[in-house]
């Protein structure tokens, strides 16, 4: 492309690299917030001191964690409630989206099926039916309640069908004659092909379960069963809903908290996220577009 | 051949198979718990044991107050999010497009997504810290002499406050698309116009936002189906008794009817009420969308 060498056009770009680096920095800000109260002293932390950077360092906070058992527990179920669920939908999901990419003539229900889907994406029973529904499974406080309550993830399977759509008929029809039946043809040959839409599907379905924090609060009674995320939202976050309230004991409430501490456990709960982001990263931008936009 | 063909098929619905019945536990089955709307629904009793009465929960629902405030708390947050959710990131992307240096742009594309895959319950635990009576905002204002204020108990600015946040976390990752529309217009267009004497705002102005047209387009009718969802984790997150006039919306309200107060059948009601609406506004959305810019889901 041609570019500009007039005054304006410069100044236009040292104005616009300044701004979009302190856009940046605002999305880093509050990780940043976060670490800093972290390993603030206990009362700097509480006493709003902190700001930009940390005051008074002390790890009492992360040694506080390090015997909470009750915080570890929340933590291994959330991962086993992610690599479950993802595992689960993952495998569910491409199981369904194969068929579904053939054509009507190969895979004759193939509309109605699509048809299904799409309606239960739409519409639903709503909170009360689908919360009785799951009681009476028997699913109350049990993980299966956290890895399969929240549905089949319909818009995955179908940005998996769009891609294993885009993918070459040729290379099928090579394995048809090489003797390879659907199965093979599926994990052997379709699956390897399709990993950016893979590891797109992998990273949004893995990361809905780790963040999840409803279905925690709902369907488990016993806060022991709690994942990480509900732990954390009915420590640092919740506030009595059902009483009322004045400013003034709002504030209260918010002052008794243990800014430091808590900050200590917000910002454990982001380093799984932080891991493994940087490595799937590289896929999504890729994944979304082929899944979402066809020629 | 045709015994062949037929013996493949038979593998598809195995395949199908273990989603279907997914499918069916945990989205059609809970359609028949629909009918507690309609009845006065009795846990000891259950769905075939309560007593049916019409349209009495629908008639309540409309005679009470909240049920207004939250409609109207629901409409003005999504539809604020949806307009800034669309033209931050446009203006984000325009802007990210103009810089020349590749690593640098790839820098700030990567930090810029991460807040979006951050929870609504770490998200709103920071936001909270910030916005607190000691947070680093008031720390900020206390600089230039200003009292510190009740950011999160005040329900004047509650809801800017949830649309900011939202728009926030989620500006990077909404640009991406803009991004990928970006990429794919044809150079030679550029050329052409730099030819005809063009600088660079007169090119983003007559080229680059017509060829943008149809993706704007796309995603602001895509964002109006969803205008009854105004984002439950966010708000359930951030507010409290003090911000209700404000900020409660439809799922909030809900939530707290149905699985606080146990009022089952009223919840129920509202919860089709709100699905019912998001299902015609949404399937209007997708054919809109299918006629103005050709995007189909499947």
């Amino acid at each position: 492309m041609v570019r500009d060498r007039t005054f304006w056009s410069r100044a236009f770009d040292v104005a616009n690299i300044v701004i979009l680096g302190l856009i940046t920095l605002s999305c880093l800000y509050p990780l940043w917030y976060t670490f800093c109260l972290s390993i603030s002293n206990k009362s700097a932390a509480n006493a709003g001191l902190v700001t930009f950077y940390p005051i008074g360092f002390s790890l009492v906070s992360y040694k506080e964690i390090i015997s909470d058992i009750k915080f570890f527990n929340s933590f291994w179920i959330s991962i086993q409630r992610t690599i479950l669920g993802t595992g689960i939908s993952l495998l569910v999901g491409i199981m369904m989206a194969y068929p579904l990419s053939k054509s009507k003539d190969e895979f004759r229900a193939r509309d109605i099926i699509m048809w299904l889907l799409i309606f239960c994406m739409l519409f639903n029973g709503g909170l009360i039916p689908w919360y009785i529904t799951v009681r009476n499974y028997g699913l109350l406080d049990t993980i299966w309640a956290l890895v399969l309550a929240g549905g089949l993830p319909i818009f995955n399977t179908i940005l998996i069908m769009n891609f294993f759509r885009s993918l070459p008929k040729d290379i099928e029809e090579a394995a048809v004659i090489d003797g390879a039946g659907p199965w093979r043809i599926l994990f052997g040959i379709v699956v390897p092909c399709s990993i950016p839409v893979i590891a797109t599907i992998t990273l949004f379905v893995g990361v809905y379960h780790w963040n999840e924090f409803f279905h925690g609060l709902v369907l488990m009674s016993d806060a022991t069963k709690y994942p990480l995320q509900t732990y954390i939202q009915q420590l640092v976050v919740s506030i009595p809903t059902n009483t009322s309230l004045t400013p003034d004991q709002y504030k209260r409430l918010s002052e008794l908290s243990n800014q430091s501490l808590n900050a200590a456990k917000v910002f454990i709960a982001m380093i799984p996220m932080l891991i493994v982001y940087p490595f799937l990263q590289r896929y999504f931008v890729a994944g979304i577009m082929l899944g979402a936009i066809k020629e | 051949m045709k015994g062949k063909r037929g013996n493949v098929e038979k593998h598809y619905y195995l395949m199908v198979l273990p989603g279907l019945v997914w499918l069916f536990l945990f989205s059609i089955v809970p359609m028949v718990g629909i009918v507690m709307a309609f009845q006065d629904y009795n846990p000891g009793l259950g769905i075939f044991g309560s007593e049916w009465i019409g349209l009495e929960n629908f008639r309540y629902l409309m005679q009470l107050d909240d049920s207004k405030q939250v409609i109207i708390n629901t409409l003005i947050i999504s539809s604020g999010k949806i307009v800034l959710n669309l033209l931050i990131p446009l203006i984000f992307a325009l802007l990210l497009n103009e810089v020349t240096q590749l690593q640098y742009k790839k820098l700030v594309q990567t930090i810029v997504y991460l807040p979006h895959f951050i929870s609504w319950v770490i998200m709103a635990s920071i936001v909270i810290n910030i916005f607190g009576y000691r947070g680093a905002i008031n720390t900020i204002r206390g600089w230039f002499g200003l009292e510190p204020r009740l950011f999160m108990a005040d329900p004047s600015i509650f809801r800017q406050l949830v649309i900011g946040t939202d728009v926030w976390k989620s500006f990077g990752f909404n640009a991406v698309i803009f991004l990928a529309a970006l990429t794919s217009i044809n150079p030679n267009l550029y050329e052409a116009a730099t030819i005809d004497g063009t600088n660079r705002w007169q090119r983003t102005w007559y080229v680059t936002l017509p060829e943008l047209k149809s993706t704007i387009v796309l995603l602001g009718v895509l964002g109006l189906g969803n205008i009854l969802n105004a984002g439950f984790d966010q708000v359930y997150n951030l507010y409290n008794p003090l911000v209700y006039s404000t900020g409660d919306i439809l799922d909030t309200w809900i939530y707290r009817l149905g699985l606080t107060n146990l009022q089952f059948s009223l919840a129920t009601a509202a919860g089709l009420f709100k699905s019912v609406v998001s299902f015609v506004l949404i399937t209007i959305s997708y054919v809109l969308a299918y006629k103005f810019a050709d995007y189909k889901i499947f």
